[in-house]
């Protein structure tokens, strides 16, 4: 397979990835690739980082054997790899503890974020704040309304939110914002991006960050089973629970890895999320990767009930597996999530977040397909208390928000 | 052609003067009011103009800037409807340097070689591709070389010592340096010289460098034009054209180039 040597020096896997970014912030890319370069051959880094991840984040995450859902599909059997158990309740965390303690030995004290459903943003502010760093979270004005107690999560954990309006008001937006915070504050300015996306080294760096997932993944699978799984199912919107999960089962070619995009109210409705999908290679945010665009080249809206996978691109080592026929990419509609919550809900007494809601239909799909003697493990990447009052609101129930969200 | 961005600076020079650069942003508010307007810059003093192509996801520009390409996406703006107006621009002038200023993908999108000849047939000379670095624009660079067009390059403050030769290494027409680190339309961050700064890439890049980002009164256009081969303003036309109409910004136009081309205002 050879992937482990991907990306190439240019940041690029295969056609995809890159460093497009305005000239400005091209030497503090390079500063920032050079600067995790280092870290990654310093055991002390390392040293601290496998301190955090296992006092403070709270890993390894639990290997589950989600035996209810199993016995529904009658299937091969489901493991959920529970990184919604993280602190801070996604896996998300995994790559501000990483990002965060990089920028504590470059000296950087100003941390910047995007943030869409808000699980990155209090991540990083949560970082942020056991670190001592000042913390700022750009998000958009749509997603601030959805997301309502994530946004006051952030204020109680001292980051500022600031509103994004312009465009869809959404993550892509944000990612907007952010990069022009950087680029007016370059000096003292760390941006902490939360998926495998953006200029290289970040797809690279947000990636080996968050591969964890899938190395404990694997080790526990083995002590559980004694094989490797046939199938490792994560949902995707940028793509970085994903490739956390994936990363490490790359070089076992038996064992299938599957994305999920967010179809919201169908791919054929043009109202969706799903850049592999429905998408095609462009330019946005610091990477060539599959979009969604118009005939003229013009970044198309996402859609998705999902904050968090309401965005038009895909971190390009996607775009690259994709290409390859490594992974496969298949999607699930707004109304397929919300079904999946609830049966969720009801047999393994877990809320899934809505991100990972995406990822279960087609898990139990596979489960039939595969048989009792298969074996898969589905990426449970976030919890759903967040996402109560939408799912409330898409259920056609009222429930009080209360007086700040 | 860079040869008439190379005559234009020349013909400055020859009389001492630095050339005025106007940003517009192709199509705002509709194409008829845009294309008027783009026809009437050379008659207000500007030497060279900028024809902004919208986009959505505009990273590097403030919000004057990506509120014009919201009006004109919305006017139906689109790659091709900018290189009309350019076509219809060189109707009736041969001399004047247009350099098309966006972002990549709208050209990615169209595919960089049938862009490179789009572009030469409709009489544009250049093109500022704003996140397309050193590092990523061999692609478009081969397809304008075909064409004889100028890919600029922008230079900034972090542009380094180290940096700098590798920015200004095949880059053609003129260098583009931009004056802080910012966004389009953000205030002047230090009111002072650029004189050094210039002076750094000029020596660098053997061209003529060009100051943009921040200058909005003639008041700094007459300190940077002592300075620079070339004054670029932009959000400060974008936002009076939206707010006061052609007239006023024309008349903005012409205040500003009198004052980067030294004459008593």
């Amino acid at each position: 397979m050879g992937n482990q040597t991907f990306p190439d020096e240019n940041g690029r896997f295969g056609d995809f990835g890159g460093r497009y970014v305005a000239e400005t912030l091209m030497p503090p890319i390079l500063e920032l690739e050079k600067a995790y370069e280092e870290a990654k051959a310093d055991p002390a880094f390392q040293r601290e980082l496998d301190y955090f991840l296992a006092h403070y984040v709270g890993r390894p995450s639990p290997l589950y054997f989600a035996e209810r859902l199993t016995e529904h599909t009658g299937g091969a059997k489901i493991y959920f790899k529970r990184d919604e158990l993280n602190h801070t309740g996604a896996h998300k965390i995994n790559n501000c503890m990483g990002q965060l303690l990089l920028a504590k030995r470059m000296g950087k004290k100003r941390i910047i974020a995007e943030t869409g459903a808000g699980q990155h943003g209090v991540a990083t502010a949560t970082v942020a704040a056991r670190l001592g760093m000042e913390c700022i979270v750009y998000m958009g004005a749509v997603d601030i309304v959805r997301q309502k107690p994530n946004v006051f999560r952030m204020r109680l954990l001292g980051a500022e939110v600031r509103a994004v309006h312009s465009g869809t008001a959404t993550l892509k937006d944000a990612m907007n914002e952010a990069l022009r915070d950087w680029v007016t504050n370059v000096g003292d300015t760390f941006y902490c991006i939360g998926t495998v996306a953006g200029p290289h080294p970040y797809p690279a760096m947000v990636r080996d960050f968050q591969a964890v997932i899938g190395r404990e993944a694997k080790q526990q699978i083995l002590d559980a089973e004694g094989r490797l799984p046939d199938a490792a199912v994560a949902c995707i919107g940028g793509g970085s629970n994903a490739m956390g999960l994936f990363h490490e089962f790359v070089p076992n070619e038996e064992v299938r890895l599957i994305g999920v995009e967010a179809a919201g109210k169908g791919v054929k409705s043009g109202l969706h999320a799903a850049s592999l999908t429905g998408g095609s290679p462009g330019i946005l945010h610091g990477n060539r990767t599959y979009l969604l665009q118009d005939e003229h080249g013009q970044i198309a809206d996402a859609h998705s009930i999902s904050a968090g996978l309401d965005y038009p691109g895909i971190g390009p080592e996607h775009s690259y597996l994709h290409d390859i026929g490594r992974a496969e990419y298949v999607s699930a509609t707004d109304d397929e999530a919300l079904e999946a919550f609830q049966l969720c809900a009801r047999l393994e007494g877990i809320l899934p977040a809505l991100e990972p809601s995406h990822a279960i239909p087609r898990t139990l799909e596979l489960a039939k397909d595969l048989g009792p003697d298969g074996l898969i493990i589905m990426n449970m990447c976030g919890r759903g208390d967040k996402d109560v009052f939408t799912i409330a609101d898409a259920l056609g129930e009222h429930i009080s928000e209360g007086t700040d969200g | 052609m860079t040869h008439r961005i190379d005559q234009t600076f020349a013909d400055r020079k020859a009389k001492g003067q630095a050339a005025f650069v106007a940003y517009m942003m192709a199509g705002d508010p509709d194409r008829g009011t845009s294309q008027a307007f783009l026809n009437a810059l050379p008659d207000a003093g500007v030497d060279i103009i900028e024809l902004g192509i919208p986009f959505t996801d505009p990273m590097a520009d403030g919000l004057v800037i990506e509120n014009a390409g919201i009006r004109a996406r919305a006017a139906g703006t689109t790659l091709t409807s900018v290189l009309e107006m350019a076509t219809e621009f060189r109707k009736t002038n041969d001399t004047t340097p247009i350099i098309v200023m966006g972002y990549a993908n709208p050209l990615h999108h169209m595919g960089y070689t049938k862009f490179a000849a789009a572009a030469k047939a409709a009489g544009v000379d250049g093109a500022i591709i704003v996140d397309l670095p050193p590092e990523e624009d061999s692609e478009l660079r081969d397809a304008f070389a075909v064409h004889d067009l100028a890919l600029i390059r922008l230079a900034t403050p972090t542009t380094d010592a180290e940096r700098l030769p590798r920015v200004v290494a095949g880059t053609k027409g003129f260098v583009y340096y931009v004056s802080m680190t910012g966004i389009t339309g953000d205030s002047f961050a230090q009111a002072g010289s650029v004189k050094e700064q210039v002076a750094r890439v000029r020596e660098a890049a053997n061209l003529p460098v060009v100051v943009g980002f921040g200058v909005k009164t003639p008041e700094r256009a007459r300190e940077v034009a002592k300075d620079a081969d070339g004054v670029v303003v932009g959000t400060a036309i974008v936002k009076t054209l939206h707010e006061d109409g052609p007239e006023s910004a024309l008349a903005l136009i012409r205040t500003l180039a009198d004052a980067t081309h030294g004459n008593a205002t």
